[in-house]
């Protein structure tokens, strides 16, 4: 049952993978994404992993997904463009498979020498007690270090956005508010509502 | 043939579960809408639907099968995949919180011994729960947040300028909406220590409160604000706002691809009705029913069972009579209202519950 749950999945989250590759409309490779990452969290659920599971749908595909869509959304790219000037990149990108190819194979030659461990599947280490706790116990300072970077990055996300946009919106409403304040000493309510 | 039915038994069992857990949520839900529009009416001096069986009572029906036989018209300049898939996103999500719902206690006292083939073997309890998952509470909210996409690609795929800016409108208000809605239940998580939903509830029969809108009630005032917003209802259901938008971001969709997004709202309402009842209200605990019930009989299953639906229609009712009331925000006046306001005041609350935790555990 569980197996045959894994192949489905799997074979899912592939088949997800490779359209989200090959779509040239940004907006379905996004779509595609998502169902990649929808697929993985049902797989980590057949291993135990409920938590994590969650997690990966409420942050990845609940949460960054939607900037993604929203993005593309508001770009409104054109389709086909000719992609001439990436050609070099097709290179680039075939070294690097190989590359993680290999790492797969790897790590596959490295599991395959180690003993076998039956996994079971009624272990606990996934349920979120024991997350929580070995996060705040044993894990507490990368934990720290992970709140802390995230932060950083929150706070310089902010600022960049500030320095941006802020002059342009302040005149805009400057404008606004006068315009208003205008026609009411005028009495000219047309402009006002 | 004994392995074949031990093999097959839970299947069947999950499968019908899930079947009758959806023909009673699909049956609220058609209910619902015929409330909304009898409420409605009384709130303006009408009658409301009146004309289809007795006190308008199979209208639903009625609505549901001129839905279906309705021309399905297709916007020629759409994006057609995610244009069909959208819809389907819509209710799916809508309807998978589902599984996790709390409907009742588990009855202890039933004898299965009747089974054939040996299949009560271990069956101890029955749970009026579909799935027992660790992590109902992320589960719904990960459901829930998936269901954006649902209205986000609607909008873009109609390719109108109206359901793009409802689409736009919408899933920037879920997602602002969302952090203080996941910030308001920290407090009753922490206070309960599981995120398990029937764990909440034995919880707060264990607590000194009985009912977790007591101690959180700052946690329960903002879910219920963040919770309008999440299911675009009035005053936050700017993405459909008819003076501006038409339809917001199902203007383009006809016939039963409207139905779905339709429902899909009202199952979300349904849904966030379960979760407050659940977090804050006790579920399907009643303070003192074990006096007069026995603690996992059919009775006492049967009459918290009922409770817990009493409670969730308190809370429709509450949503209906609400769009009756309240006009509409402002865009702007939203999102300052959701992250100036109601975040700060749910961290807020984290913060002052993680202290009181603190120094009761201390």
């Amino acid at each position: 049952m569980v197996t045959a749950l894994f192949f489905l999945f799997a074979g899912l989250a592939i088949a997800c993978a490779i359209s989200l590759v090959y779509h040239k409309n940004p907006l379905y490779s996004a779509v595609s994404l998502i169902g990649v990452l929808v697929s993985l969290a049902c797989i980590y659920v057949t291993l135990a992993a409920p938590f994590i599971a969650a997690v990966q749908v409420l942050i990845y595909a609940g949460a960054i997904m939607v900037l993604v869509v929203f993005v593309i959304m508001l770009l409104n790219l054109e389709e086909d463009r000719p992609l001439n000037r990436l050609r070099y990149l097709y290179a680039v990108g075939g070294g690097l498979g190989l590359i993680l190819l290999a790492q797969t194979f790897f790590i596959f030659y490295a599991v395959s020498r180690v003993p076998k461990q039956p996994v079971n599947v009624d272990e606990t280490v996934g349920e979120t007690l024991n997350i929580g706790r070995a996060m705040y116990t044993e894990y507490l300072l990368p934990v720290e270090i992970v709140g802390i970077l995230l932060l950083m990055a929150i706070i310089g996300g902010v600022i960049l956005v500030r320095r941006l946009a802020q002059p342009e919106l302040t005149l805009v409403v400057d404008n606004e508010l006068a315009r208003r304040n205008e026609a009411e000493e005028i009495g000219d309510y047309r402009i006002g509502l | 043939m004994e392995a074949i039915a031990k093999t097959i038994f839970p299947i069947v069992v999950l499968f019908g579960a899930a079947t009758i857990a959806f023909g009673v949520v699909l049956m609220i839900v058609a209910y619902t809408v015929l409330a909304e529009r009898k409420v409605l009416g009384w709130i303006q001096g009408r009658i409301g639907p009146n004309r289809v069986g007795p006190w308008g009572m199979m209208q639903p029906f009625a609505d549901l099968l001129k839905f279906i036989f309705k021309e399905d018209i297709v916007p020629d300049k759409s994006t057609k995949f995610i244009y069909y898939l959208a819809p389907i996103i819509a209710l799916t999500c809508a309807l998978m919180p589902m599984i996790v719902y709390p409907f009742g206690p588990a009855i202890t006292t039933i004898d299965w011994s009747f089974l054939p083939f040996g299949l009560d073997e271990g069956i101890e309890r029955l749970p009026l729960t579909i799935g027992q998952i660790d992590v109902g509470v992320l589960f719904v909210l990960g459901i829930t947040s998936v269901g954006v996409y649902g209205i986000a690609l609607a909008g873009w795929s109609s390719n109108s300028k109206y359901s793009l800016m409802g689409g736009l409108r919408s899933s920037a208000q879920m997602i602002s909406y969302e952090l203080a809605m996941g910030a308001s239940i920290i407090g009753v998580v922490m206070l309960a220590g599981t995120l398990d939903l029937n764990g909440i509830i034995y919880a707060q029969m264990a607590s000194p409160f009985r009912w977790y809108i007591i101690p959180q009630f700052i946690g329960f005032v903002v879910f219920l604000i963040a919770a309008f917003a999440e299911t675009n209802r009035v005053p936050f259901d700017l993405p459909e706002a008819e003076t501006e938008l038409v339809a917001g971001f199902h203007t383009e969709y006809s016939a039963l691809k409207f139905a779905l997004f339709f429902m899909a709202e009202y199952v979300n309402m349904f849904t966030v009705s379960v979760m407050v009842v659940t977090l804050f209200l006790g579920g399907w605990y009643i303070p003192g029913l074990t006096h007069i019930f026995e603690m996992g009989s059919v009775a006492y299953a049967i009459a918290s069972f009922v409770g817990f639906l009493l409670k969730i229609s308190a809370f429709l009712f509450l949503y209906i009579w609400i769009r009756g009331t309240l006009p509409r925000f402002r865009f702007d006046q939203l999102m300052n209202f959701g992250w100036k306001f109601l975040l700060p005041v749910a961290l807020a609350n984290v913060i002052f519950t993680i202290v009181i935790v603190y120094f009761l555990n201390k």
